[in-house]
């Protein structure tokens, strides 16, 4: 401050103090450059790890999946679509409740089995089976899908996401970990298991083809 | 008095606040601006301050965590003295804050203040409006209830469907693979401190052009902005027909003020704090999520859409609209202010009004959705359907209970209003086209084919023609008329 002060007066001195002024300055303003390369070097060298740990969150899939049991397949009838409920394999001790995940298990016959993400097609709300009427339903949008999880109407584009399944040593597994989107699970598009109606996986747009 | 004064000019030598602060006071404003039309911007930042001050007396107790957050706010509601109050306060304060931030757009917009040389503050509260979403949105998840936990789920699908980093940008809004305690943490930050410090920021320079620009003049019918001409002809009008804004203006902001604050603390006694609802577990998954008021909207439109639409919707729509907000003051940066002579824009707000109005109501009744219990919970079908019918007829209602038609059609008033009601079914549907539409389905209905028997095809299909109206005959085919006729 007290420097700008005795400038401004110089300026209107004649040549040489003048010449001397400017060099002055523009050494100033050079040391101001210099200054602010230094910040930009710096804030470079600093801003990689804090970008890197900003965004340390974003994995492939694969790092967050893994095999998971759901119980033995003793506890899931043929013929009958249950509710399971898992933890999730990625969890911290801070996640209260929200390390549970549930999922609907379809026992189509004795080896063959269906698993269905809870989150419906559309936005991920909790689909609901009812089994009079075989069908899952929406409470967020009235999306509805068939007992194999085909798409049957509402504003779903697509059937339930299916989890990828296996029996071990008489346990049902999952690869499961991560919240099921269209981001990360639409490429199965059709579930894992041989189904029993294979004109089932059509995509159908708004009203199914004739299925009577 | 004298040593009040002597402290006075103490501080105000060091500060050196007085100065500037009276010359705002001083600055005049336009006679009839001094208008009660003119006190949402002063109301809006009177709530945020509101906001700001609830929202740092419940962070004393809140737990930001995922496994305590819902207990603390249970702790608030009913344990700690008067913790439902201001609970209920900042719940209240933030409606009423989105509400009035709605207005002092929608008022700007209609006087045509955006115009120049106030483009830039239009588009600062243009940042302020989507703050205040934001808040809005984070604040929903403050809550962590179950709402709060599929709302989460619904904007993680959302965000799954940007092309190519839709899954990044799901795991960056979750900071994992699921909605859990990182989510929560990366959610209050936002909430209580990325969002309002910008809001702050924001706020104070908004303000400061409002007070350095001069606040818009009334618009008059023929009076015309243009660059060259306006600063010269604001400052004409405010030195022949202007008035200090301290006190001219400010009386009516400062009454309003009291009056919203008045408002706020009355709907928080007599409707108390929002939530928490149930407890954020996503195994228990009787639920029917439902947003907060001032995101129905969005609720329904995402209902109706065609699923084909969706994705390209829910991308290109939210970045149209705000293109169009802060383009608005570039586009039409001169020109006539008045409503009288802008039918456009008169008509613009009357859509996006009625049809926001419309959207939000619809999302309050939810008619796109299955009643989940309607099979099972509520009233029998009525006895007078019943009365004259079959033992088929009767099986077929029986299958009509059973198999959950009721959850999308209602009968008797009660059920569904996924599906049409069907108290006179009979009357608009044949026996064919009924069959067809149990076996297959079409419109928005699921194929019932696999699902039922024939036998309980037949008796539903017989039951759902016993309903019409007594004085209404049933509908039948054209062909099967000729035959009889031929008889
Ligand atoms: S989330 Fe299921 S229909 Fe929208």
């Amino acid at each position: 401050m007290s420097e700008q002060g005795h400038e401004h007066p110089n300026e209107t001195h004649p040549a040489a103090s003048s010449e001397q002024d400017r060099l002055t300055v523009s050494r100033r303003w050079l040391l101001l450059k210099i200054g602010i390369a230094m910040n930009a070097v710096v804030g470079v060298a600093i801003t990689i790890p804090v970008l890197k740990y900003l965004f340390s969150a974003i994995k492939p899939d694969a790092e967050y999946k893994s095999w998971v049991s759901l119980g033995p397949i003793a506890s899931f009838p043929v013929g009958e679509t249950r509710l399971a409920k898992f933890t999730n394999p990625v969890r911290h001790s801070w996640d209260g409740e929200t390390d549970g995940v549930a999922c609907w298990v379809r026992r189509v016959a004795e080896q063959e089995f269906q698993v269905f993400a809870i989150n419906c097609a559309h936005l991920g709300c909790p689909v609901r089976w009812f089994p009079q009427s075989q069908l899952f339903m929406c409470p967020c949008h009235g999306g509805a899908y068939y007992a194999d999880g085909s798409r049957a109407s509402g504003p779903p584009e697509r059937g339930l996401f299916a989890y990828d399944a296996r029996i071990v040593g008489g346990a049902l597994q999952i690869k499961a970990g991560q919240m099921p989107t269209l981001s990360n699970t639409a490429k199965l598009e059709r579930p894992k298991f041989v189904q029993i109606d294979g004109a089932h996986t059509d995509e159908a747009k708004g009203d199914s083809p004739c299925r009577g | 008095m004298s040593r009040m004064k002597q402290i006075y000019s103490w501080l105000d030598a060091r500060l050196q606040l007085g100065k500037p602060l009276m010359e705002m006071g001083e600055h005049p404003i336009p006679n009839r601006t001094a208008s009660w039309w003119y006190v949402f911007g002063s109301a809006a930042f009177t709530l945020l301050m509101l906001q700001i001050v609830t929202g740092i007396l419940l962070a004393l107790v809140y737990v930001p965590s995922a496994g305590e957050a819902w207990n603390s706010l249970n702790f608030l509601n009913h344990q700690l003295t008067l913790g439902w109050f201001l609970r209920a306060m900042h719940g209240w304060g933030s409606n009423f804050m989105v509400a009035v931030v709605l207005i002092h757009m929608a008022q700007v917009f209609l006087f045509g203040a955006y115009k120049y040389p106030r483009e830039l503050t239009w588009t600062l509260g243009v940042f302020l409006l989507l703050m205040t979403l934001g808040m809005a949105f984070t604040g929903q998840v403050m809550r962590f209830d179950q709402d709060a936990y599929w709302g989460l789920g619904i904007g993680a699908s959302i965000l799954s469907r940007v092309p190519w980093v839709g899954g990044s940008l799901v795991h960056m809004m979750l900071g994992g693979p699921i909605i859990a305690g990182a989510t929560l943490s990366r959610f209050f930050t936002l909430h209580v401190f990325v969002i309002p410090g910008m809001m702050l920021a924001f706020t104070f320079l908004h303000v400061w052009m409002v007070l350095k620009l001069g606040i818009n003049e009334w618009p008059m019918p023929g009076r015309v902005v243009r660059r060259s001409t306006y600063m010269a002809e604001y400052h004409e009008l405010t030195a022949k027909d202007g008035r200090p804004f301290v006190p001219g203006g400010v009386w009516k902001d400062a009454v309003f003020s009291a009056a919203i604050l008045a408002a706020v603390a009355v709907c928080a006694v007599v409707f108390g704090p929002f939530g928490p609802g149930g407890q954020p577990d996503p195994t228990i998954i009787q639920t029917a999520p439902k947003p907060d008021f001032f995101f129905l909207w969005l609720y329904s439109v995402l209902s109706y859409l065609p699923p084909s639409m969706e994705t390209p919707f829910l991308l290109i729509a939210p970045v149209l609209g705000i293109a169009a907000l802060l383009g608005l003051p570039f586009y039409a940066s001169e020109g006539e202010k008045s409503w009288h002579r802008r039918p456009i824009a008169i008509l613009a707000l009357t859509t996006i009004a009625v049809s926001w109005g419309v959207l939000t109501h619809l999302g309050t009744y939810t008619p796109w959705s299955p009643h989940m219990d309607a099979w099972s919970g509520g009233p029998a079908i009525p006895a007078r359907y019943l009365q004259t019918a079959s033992p088929l007829e009767r099986e077929g209602a029986v299958v009509f209970q059973a198999k959950q038609c009721r959850n999308c059609h209602s009968i008797g008033g009660y059920g569904g209003e996924r599906g049409p009601a069907l108290d006179d079914i009979a009357t608009r549907m044949t026996e064919d086209q009924l069959i067809r539409q149990v076996l297959q389905g079409g419109g928005n209905m699921p194929a019932y084919g696999k699902n039922l028997s024939p036998a309980e095809v037949t008796a539903l299909v017989r039951f759902l023609q016993t309903l019409h109206p007594a004085n209404e005959p049933s509908a039948a085919d054209a062909a099967q008329a000729a035959t009889q006729a031929g008889h």
